[in-house]
């Protein structure tokens, strides 16, 4: 139990001089290496970004759930059987924007079934994920099938004029459609929840659910729509690495990117635009593992040794990290006060 | 201290604790019972006929000596993990972080074993197998610390030590570690020296006979001592804890790293009596298994044997199934799946068999993140 001080202040409202100087440290860095090799920079960039996309979107994801009292560990097999399902809707239709809604709505299905287990079966939510996350690699291993071809994936938009600026342009404004929508989402579930009425409510419910009883709040109403809007995010997730990522279905293809989204949401401190820096640091950490071979020689003298860092050190990185943020090295973490706790009435 | 005695009366009856263990067994065996029925309705669903694909599946678990003695294989890790699961839970704490516990003491065992040659084998294999296990208990160790003193919950705490665990274990096996005999050109570690590979002793591999002493010395620790008293006064309600003077911190920790320890044996004794090296991808999945089977068990240390072999049993026969019946073999990940829904979700099953749940029958799991 941590009641801390920031009890008193809402942990969106206080200003982030930590981050900030982080990331304005980045942003030189950026332009440094920019200077240096404009190429192999915005390749980095671009692909911290699509890197990141399933993360932020599994974040979110969890951040719907989890502020309103609900724990998600499932989020990793939500994306995979998503995923899947997605997939054969394209291989079915040949129609990726079906497709992409197919995803949607198999992941709202999990997520009401995570639901279902979490609140009305009252079952341990902690095991609600892991059953999840089983049947999820079991399912979609069992009915995959060999030989499936695939019919296209989405495929990059240039938005005109802005997609012309360099570095920012090919980085934000030359992306695929599922990649634009994780970022506009993150503005959307950051108003949502803290800039409106259905906000307060899941606030308030994952806080508190006792009291948001008493002022009329149907408690286990909004848990349950959250966790389904939980699950569709997870789903937009899913269909990012089948119709836009790869374009195709692998076995267990999701490969830990579900419990990564964990992480980043609480190295954002469960905020969207927190775990959106999270996200972003895990996307560098991949991209700069996939493009550290082209990278090396040009690095500086000085930084010559990261090239010669194994890349399983850059691959443990962000973990490293969570646990840090997390036993409250870097900042403190504190989940919503009623998470994991079936609220019954009195 | 005097022992540990509030859980049942001393002498009962022997009818009504008999009668006891069995009404505990009842949704376990109903849970497996309609896992397997919803499984056969999936492989209906696909096509295939379920009676034969369960009785390839049974005939490749226990049809032949060398069909039992392939479960016994896929069993030992198993109840090595479920232990490893059980015994956290006894202390509240969930370990999800028995995957990456394992991983590090099989490829510390794996080191033990190749880079320490001429030993004699009853000084080499009790070497290996403590390494590994020190080094799964260390790994646990932090999530317990940082559980214990930060107050980070051990959940994340050991799934993200898991990716860690692969990473690192990644490394050593691609790195310094590699096997660099000619030819080979994947990431793995040399073969471990033979006089440290597990024998067999009266027909059965020393390896599942360590892991029936490691459930019986579980069972010991948590209803014979002083601190498995301790421990599970911990996970039942740690602030009454607190008050009797228990130091909860203490027993976190300890109860993490008890459970690493039985980890990284179980990857020790995989890599000495199985594998023969390190291989990154080694055992995937036994993480989440283990959690099903402490579940199963009730985590009841004793009763995770069998709930091991029957799990280990359908893993053995799972490519048996999928030659004769083409069912394949991913349909043993949904079954159990459903086994730890039904498991969980025990209403379900109570209601459908009216059975009451009774006081302290309930298994104590987990707090949420905050707690």
């Amino acid at each position: 139990m941590q009641i801390t001080g920031s009890m008193a202040r809402p942990a969106a409202a206080r200003i982030p001089w930590l981050a900030i100087g982080a990331w304005g440290a980045l942003a030189i860095l950026v332009l440094i290496a920019y200077m240096r090799a404009p190429q192999a920079t915005t390749a980095v960039l671009t692909s911290t970004i699509r890197q990141s996309t399933p993360i932020i979107l599994g974040a979110l994801a969890g951040i719907m759930c989890e502020r309103s009292g609900v724990i998600n560990i499932g989020i990793e097999g939500m994306m995979l059987i998503s995923a899947f399902l997605g997939f054969l809707f394209n291989v079915w239709t040949g129609d990726l924007l079906l497709a992409t809604l197919g995803a949607l709505l198999i992941g709202a299905v999990v997520g009401a079934f995570h639901a279902l287990m979490a609140i009305t079966l009252k079952v341990d939510q902690i095991i609600a994920g892991t059953v999840i996350n089983i049947l999820a690699v079991g399912t979609t291993g069992y009915f995959y099938q060999q030989g499936l071809t695939t019919r296209g994936k989405l495929t990059p938009v240039s938005i005109p004029f802005l997609a012309d600026i360099p570095v920012i342009g090919p980085v934000f404004f030359s992306n695929p459609p599922i990649t634009y929508a994780s970022l506009i989402l993150i503005i959307v579930i950051h108003v949502l929840l803290f800039r409106t009425a259905w906000g307060l409510r899941t606030r308030a419910v994952g806080e508190h659910p006792a009291a948001a009883d008493t002022v009329g709040i149907a408690v286990n109403r909004v848990r349950y729509i959250n966790v389904i809007i939980g699950g569709m995010l997870a789903g937009l997730a899913g269909a990012f690495l089948t119709l836009e990522s790869v374009g195709s279905f692998e076995r267990n293809m999701t490969n830990g990117r579900g419990f990564v989204s964990l992480a980043v949401m609480i190295f954002g401190k469960w905020t969207p635009f927190g775990a959106w820096g999270g996200s972003l640091l895990f996307g560098f950490a991949n991209a700069l593992q996939s493009q550290i071979q082209f990278l090396k020689n040009q690095l500086p003298p000085w930084l010559a040794w990261i090239g010669d860092l194994p890349p399983q050190f850059i691959g443990m990185l962000p973990y490293v990290l969570t646990i840090a943020v997390l036993a409250g090295f870097v900042g403190r973490a504190r989940p919503p006060a009623a998470i994991g706790k079936v609220y019954e009435k009195e | 201290m005097e022992r540990a005695e509030s859980q049942s009366p001393p002498r009962m009856d022997r009818r009504i604790q008999i009668w006891g263990m069995a009404r505990a067994a009842i949704v376990p065996i109903a849970s497996v019972v309609v896992a397997l029925v919803i499984g056969a309705a999936i492989i209906a669903l696909s096509g295939a006929n379920p009676l034969v694909a369960y009785s390839a599946l049974f005939e490749g678990g226990l049809g032949s000596g060398r069909a039992f003695s392939r479960t016994l294989e896929k069993a030992t890790p198993l109840i090595f993990g479920g232990l490893a699961v059980s015994l956290a839970f006894k202390c509240g704490l969930f370990n999800i972080g028995a995957q990456g516990q394992l991983l590090l003491g099989a490829v510390f065992a794996a080191f033990i074993g190749f880079s320490l040659q001429g030993l004699p084998s009853a000084l080499h294999i009790p070497l290996a197998l403590l390494v590994g296990a020190l080094l799964g208990a260390l790994w646990a160790a932090i999530a317990g610390a940082l559980k214990a003193f930060t107050g980070a919950h051990e959940v994340i705490t050991t799934i993200m030590l898991n990716f860690v665990a692969f990473n690192l274990t990644d490394w050593l096996a691609d790195g310094p570690w590699k096997d660099r005999t000619p030819g080979n050109i994947v990431a793995r570690t040399p073969a471990v020296a033979p006089e440290a590979r597990l024998p067999d002793i009266a027909g059965a591999p020393l390896g599942i006979i360590l892991a029936v002493l490691a459930a019986i010395a579980v069972w010991w620790l948590i209803w014979r001592t002083t601190i498995g008293f301790e421990l599970r006064t911990v996970g039942q309600n740690a602030s009454a804890a607190k008050y009797a003077g228990i130091s909860v911190r203490r027993m976190t920790v300890l109860a993490m790293v008890a459970s690493g320890f039985l980890a990284g044996l179980g990857g020790a004794v995989e890599t000495l009596g199985v594998v023969g090296r390190f291989q990154p991808g080694f055992n995937v999945g036994l993480g989440f298994n283990a959690i099903t089977i402490a579940l199963l068990a009730r985590t009841n240390p004793v009763a995770v044997i069998p709930a091991s072999l029957l799990i280990g049993m359908m893993q053995a026969g799972a490519s048996r199934m999928q030659f004769n019946s083409g069912v394949a073999s991913e349909i043993i990940d949904v079954i159990l799946a459903l086994i730890l829904f039904f498991v969980a979700a025990d209403s379900i099953i109570r209601r459908v068999l009216r059975l009451r749940a009774e006081e302290g029958e309930r298994v104590t799991l987990s707090s949420g993140w905050g707690s």
